[in-house]
């Protein structure tokens, strides 16, 4: 398996949870309650620092002298290799912690299956990760089945949000060339293995939440190759500005 | 986003009615590392026991501070009141005898 696949790999996995740490953060100081807003931030920290442990291994791989930084402020959209699902913006609360559900639980079986990687770091960086994707699991679990089994306004909300992120749960598990080579060489898991129990699971969860699952739908997808929706260059625009006109500052 | 007092909803009327959220308060109790016993940490506001328990995690024990929470209703708490100053606590600042302090510590006993 070569270097350039290694790092088109590990890039992927940095790629999602630095996007969604980052969409997550925009919540700091507005969640609906403190208690949330503290528990949002909280998340938001927790794959803002699985993103900076995984570039940082991405960056080692290709050898190339990038370090995390440099991947995360220095790239545009079109190299940025996440999931559609977690560049999509946070919308309202539902929508938010839908989305968290939906790609914690993936998170979760995805870095349960990482902690037998073969590389030593990747492992590593997994064993933190369960656990942390343990709590968002629960947290998100609890909340979607709270709204979905809540008042009718939040019921509605939560039905929607899920009903329009749907078609954004099927890219996590397409697998390509990248994800096949890094199985293959015991680096990664192919996603598609992942999706009978995210079904399995999520599924439980909206049955509790009193929740519809959706039909199967048209999945939408491109994020793995760059073909990104317009919502990420501007997230971007405003994760970057900063280091961008600051090139070598420290703080 | 500001923590009400809890005893004074309290001595108003029964029930706590938090004056920012519609959700109900729980008192919150960590239990530090090295079995040291459950201290009042302070409150948070949940619709669910489970819920409570949650954010009691991410606004009080964040930093390691706790191996164990204990969440509580606010309103199945029953506190004293500063009118009860008086006759709770007075009387035994005057009765010296009720401390154990006029025993002669047998020897072999430790003293702190």
């Amino acid at each position: 398996m070569s270097d350039a696949s290694s790092f088109s790999y590990l890039l992927r996995l940095g790629d999602d949870r630095l996007v969604l740490g980052h969409r997550l953060s925009e919540w700091c100081g507005h969640g609906p309650i403190l208690e949330e807003d503290i528990a949002l931030a909280n998340v938001a920290l927790d794959l803002i620092g699985e993103a900076t442990l995984l570039l940082k291994l991405a960056g080692q791989v290709e050898g190339n002298g990038r370090n995390e930084d440099a991947l995360a402020y220095f790239r545009d959209a079109i190299d940025y290799r996440n999931a559609l699902l977690v560049e999509l913006p946070i919308g309202d609360f539902a929508v938010t912690i839908v989305r968290q559900l939906f790609f914690s639980v993936f998170s979760l079986l995805e870095m349960e299956a990482l902690r037998r990687s073969a590389n030593a770091d990747l492992a590593g960086i997994a064993a933190k990760a369960v656990k942390e994707s343990r709590y968002h699991v629960r947290h998100s679990a609890q909340w979607v089945i709270t709204l979905g089994d809540g008042s009718d306004e939040s019921h509605a909300r939560a039905q929607r949000a899920v009903d329009d992120l749907w078609r954004y749960t099927g890219e996590l598990f397409m697998a390509d060339a990248v994800d096949r080579d890094a199985a293959a060489g015991g680096l990664g898991v192919d996603p598609s293995t992942l999706a009978e129990p995210w079904r399995a699971q999520i599924e439980e969860v909206l049955r509790r939440a009193t929740l519809n699952v959706p039909s199967a739908a048209y999945m939408q997808r491109g994020g793995r190759e760059g073909r990104h929706t317009e919502h990420l260059g501007h997230m971007l625009a405003e994760m970057q500005i900063v280091a961008r006109s600051h090139p070598e500052a420290t703080w | 986003m500001n923590m009400p007092d809890s005893r004074d909803d309290k001595t108003n009327g029964g029930g706590v009615q938090p004056a920012d959220s519609q959700w109900p308060l729980w008192e919150v109790f960590l239990q530090p590392p090295h079995g040291a016993a459950h201290e009042h940490a302070g409150s948070v506001h949940a619709v669910s026991a489970e819920q409570a328990l949650e954010n009691a995690r991410d606004v009080y024990a964040r930093r390691g501070e706790a191996v164990s929470i204990w969440v509580v209703p606010s309103d199945a708490i029953t506190a004293s009141t500063p009118d009860d100053m008086g006759p709770f606590f007075d009387p035994g600042t005057d009765k010296p005898y009720r401390h154990p302090q006029f025993y002669k510590v047998p020897r072999g006993v430790r003293v702190f």
